[in-house]
């Protein structure tokens, strides 16, 4: 079980007290895919991906984006068990999705940086170490059930 | 693979960065110890408490060696080479921290120019970083 100190469980509550899910989840997916082009091998069916600016405007990439952002909340929920809250989710990327777990932590990159690109000097160091120390637990978990 | 448009980018934005390369450099230092907190292990010998004298020269240090690469990106082995030397011989850090590395000076670039570090932005930036970094370790082995 992984232990978050009072700080990081204070820290981690107000970035999603805070989170404009309908901005940051669309932008953090187009993102990875535009930084990390490899990654729209998983989105053959989500229409115009041609170009950065394709991709940016794409309104079924911004609405995808959006759900996975709303898959973190059960992590917030389940802060002390997230493992198992991940195991269904895990095993859906794994036998149906195909989707290799390194993209879990390329995604959860991007978020972080669309994030600090959103609040600058307030996304401060101990924000992100302990943002990035939730989304590495997220992104294990995510992996968990792959065989 | 860097674009002619995107290596003019890069150069462009490392040269506005050379006049606050302490703050940068500094700034990814600090929270590349924050957020992988086993890269602290090479720092053993400095002060590396916030803006701290050490922290403000070795930043500035990195940051100048990276905006000094960006000039030239198809000259990195030549203009890399005798940090080449000094990494793989003396400093022996294990390549990996320059990918944690990478992602802090991102993240701190994020937050300094907030909405202008654009996608495409990102991705030349990540790109360069990645180039750097590998050539950096190419003399280990």
């Amino acid at each position: 079980m992984v232990e978050w100190t009072d700080q990081e469980r204070t820290l981690i509550a107000n970035i999603f007290a805070n989170l404009d899910y309908e901005d940051i989840g669309s932008k953090a997916l187009a993102r990875c895919l535009i930084v990390y082009p490899w990654t729209q091998r998983y989105f053959g069916g989500f229409g115009n991906l041609y170009n950065a600016d394709a991709i940016m405007n794409n309104p079924m990439i911004s609405a995808h984006g959006v759900k996975i952002l709303h898959g973190l909340d059960r992590a917030v929920k389940n802060m002390d068990d997230i493992k198992n809250a991940y195991a269904t989710l895990s095993e859906l990327h794994s036998e149906k999705l195909h989707v290799d777990p390194d993209n879990f932590r390329l995604l959860s990159d991007c978020l972080s940086i669309v994030i600090a690109s959103k609040m600058g000097y307030d996304f401060t160091p101990d924000l992100q170490a302990a943002w990035q120390k939730f989304l590495t637990v997220v992104v294990f978990a995510l992996g968990r059930q792959y065989h | 693979m860097l674009s002619k448009r995107e290596k003019e980018l890069i150069s462009n934005i490392w040269e506005r960065l050379t006049p606050v390369a302490e703050d940068i450099g500094a700034e990814a230092l600090l929270r590349m110890f924050t957020t992988f907190p086993g890269t602290k292990t090479y720092f053993s010998h400095l002060d590396i408490s916030p803006r701290s004298p050490h922290m403000l020269s070795h930043g500035k240090k990195i940051v100048l060696a990276i905006a000094e690469g960006a000039k030239d990106i198809s000259q990195l082995t030549v203009t890399l080479g005798p940090l080449q030397t000094l990494h793989a011989y003396q400093l022996r850090i294990d390549p990996t921290n320059f990918k944690l590395f990478s992602h802090c000076m991102l993240v701190t670039l994020a937050c300094f120019m907030g909405e202008n570090f654009t996608p495409v932005v990102h991705a030349a930036m990540d790109k360069y970083l990645s180039a750097f970094a590998a050539v950096l370790a190419e003399k280990y082995r």
